[in-house]
């Protein structure tokens, strides 16, 4: 976004960019101004990318090997796991990428709820993201339903009935899906349709969502408006990428510990058992990524009320920006919201053990105070500690607390730490 | 003025038939594309079965795959039955009768859907406060009559459509 506009210095790069300017969009995005004081909680948009293309990358290549019919799927799958030359590999990078994929993407969500990045003016942002990440729990579900083991049919079933709780079309809705009677063939094929297309969508969405940023902009860890560009920013070549791709490493080693020391720790044993339509699993859970609203489902005795609720969960998170009343960004300045931040930061990791627990006694009491929690921090905590809330002082711009030296900018620097 | 007012209006109808003939268009189109997904014929021709019960003694029960959802058929003991047909009305989240959901005179044979009426998992028998069935996934208690008594399925377990074909089979569809 250089004031100035961008020439090619080569001959034949400025007649092609004058044809289509493919090589400005390098200029643009090379020399973006961001934020200087981005710290690593930021890198978690290219690290999400990297997921994205690593889920696209080694899908079409278990696509290659994999068969989606309901007598061969589950072989198929062992097919990769035994003859096909590194199969197990990439199948395990693709299982356990979905997961990194999720961490990845919940990082990225909190950073964003911490630092106020949904709120005015970048509310796009934030919805455009939140669609990707519905898009992304559709297709890591279908995904999960391809191998056709125990968990596979079992979650396919329970999550497909979820539709059957819509009063008078909910019968019709959950047949359609199906294809079938019940989770059968035809619904096996078609979600093996729609789990290719879906990462497609989502690629499309991931550019729309880094087109709306790069209209107004990062936010940062001050929550304030900067000139851009300014001495509050550096180009984001090479300053960003250094740092993204720093971040990336880190994150990739992690990654390759899962993948190559314990590739199953994260799924359920019971997926390695062909899929019954006879027999029930014991215990039957979602993903870890989806647990935190598979208990606030179960956390609710009515049917059709549990599904209102979980959906409720995440489509209020689209009106979020509305919820929140307050006029400072970033809880660093925010000593009241900073609190229930954190104590909903503990809501959600409770909810989400509680979803891997069994429905009843203590486990289901917790799950209906979390599930309750949830809500009040939406609807109660967001708009009222917004208003009565005595913010502190927020600095003048993002280089002020340095040269300065006041002791505001102490306090900022301290809780960045912390985060 | 009315010579030119007359023109737009003209226009305003060309308009909006062609959106409205656009519109029918685009429906026909996109129905086949929603309908396809719906089931097959092959599917829909799986329709009944026959079921052999004269192996089956008194309290015990079998399940036989039907439409790819499992039957439950349990020959109920004569204490079941005065157990399932004394439970109060009252009781009952889904108000049925053990007389309505069995056949007249077969009292003893209970032929129903094994699916949950939450989200489709399947019982297991001989389980919960209610002797009849439980539902692991997200407990859901059913009696020997297989009636919802507790949990959050709102249903009692569906009836399908079966008749005697003789006195050792059952045609279930």
């Amino acid at each position: 976004m250089s004031d100035h506009e961008y020439v090619p210095k080569s001959k034949a790069g400025k007649w092609f960019n004058d044809r289509l300017p493919l090589l400005t969009l390098g200029s643009h995005l090379t020399d973006y101004p961001t934020p200087k004081n981005l710290n690593y909680w930021w890198t978690f948009g290219g690290i999400l990318t990297f997921c994205l293309l690593t889920q696209i990358i080694t899908g079409i290549v278990l696509a290659m090997h994999y068969v989606a019919h309901a007598d061969l799927a589950f072989a198929s799958v062992e097919h990769i796991m035994r003859d096909v030359n590194y199969g197990w590999l990439i199948r395990y990078i693709h299982s356990n990428g979905a997961s990194m994929f999720f961490l990845a993407v919940y990082i990225h969500i909190f950073r964003s709820l911490f630092y106020g990045s949904y709120k005015s003016p970048r509310e796009v942002i934030w919805i455009i993201g939140l669609l990707i990440y519905l898009l992304m729990m559709a297709t890591a579900f279908m995904g999960y339903v391809l191998p056709w083991g125990q968990m596979s049919f079992w979650g396919a079933t329970v999550i497909t009935n979820l539709f059957s709780a819509i009063p008078l079309v909910g019968e019709s809705i959950t047949t359609w899906l199906w294809g079938a009677y019940s989770v059968d063939n035809p619904t096996l094929t078609r979600f093996f349709s729609l789990h290719y297309l879906m990462p497609f969508l989502i690629l499309g969405l991931v550019v729309l969502h880094i087109w709306a940023l790069h209209v107004p902009g990062n936010n940062n860890p001050v929550g304030i408006e900067i000139k851009k560009p300014s001495k509050d920013t550096v180009p984001f070549h090479p300053y960003i990428t250094i740092k993204d791709a720093f971040a990336l490493l880190m994150f990739m080693i992690l990654f390759a510990g899962f993948v190559f020391f314990t590739p199953n720790v994260l799924g359920h044993s019971d997926n390695y058992i062909p899929a019954n339509p006879l027999v029930t699993p014991a215990h039957i859970v979602p993903e870890w990524y989806l647990l935190p609203f598979y208990a606030i489902l179960r956390s609710v005795p009515d049917k059709l009320g549990g599904v209102i609720l979980m959906f409720g969960a995440i489509f209020i998170l689209f009106v979020l920006p509305w919820l929140d009343t307050s006029k400072v960004r970033s809880a660093v300045f925010r000593p009241v919201y900073r609190q229930f931040y954190w104590i909903f930061v503990a809501d959600v990791l409770m909810l989400g053990y509680m979803g891997a627990m069994p429905a009843e006694g203590i486990y289901l009491v917790l799950a209906r105070v979390g599930t309750v929690y949830y809500f009040l921090h939406f609807i109660v905590v967001m708009p009222v500690v917004g208003f009565f809330e005595k913010t502190d002082p927020i600095p003048m711009s993002i280089s002020e607390p340095v040269l300065s030296g006041g002791a505001e900018p102490a306090l900022a620097k301290k809780d960045n730490d912390k985060i | 003025m009315s010579k030119e007012e007359k023109k737009v209006n003209r226009r305003d109808f060309l308009f909006t038939a062609s959106y409205t003939v656009g519109a029918v268009g685009l429906g026909a189109v996109i129905w086949p594309l929603i309908d396809q997904m719906n089931p097959d014929k092959a599917q829909q021709a799986l329709a009944t079965t026959e079921v052999d019960i004269s192996q089956v003694e008194p309290g015990k029960s079998i399940t036989v795959l039907w439409r790819g959802k499992p039957v439950f058929l349990k020959r109920r003991t004569l204490d079941e039955i005065a157990e399932a047909r004394a439970v109060s009305m009252d009781d009952l989240p889904d108000p049925q009768k053990d007389e309505e959901r069995v056949k007249d005179g077969k009292d003893e044979w209970l032929v129903m859907l094994g699916v949950c009426t939450h989200l489709g998992c399947v019982p297991l028998k001989d389980k919960g406060d209610y002797k009849g069935w439980f539902c692991p996934c997200h407990g859901s208690h059913y009696d020997v009559s297989g009636r919802i008594r507790k949990g959050p399925a709102p249903k009692n377990m569906e009836i399908p459509k079966f008749e005697f074909v003789d006195n050792n089979t059952i045609k279930i569809g």
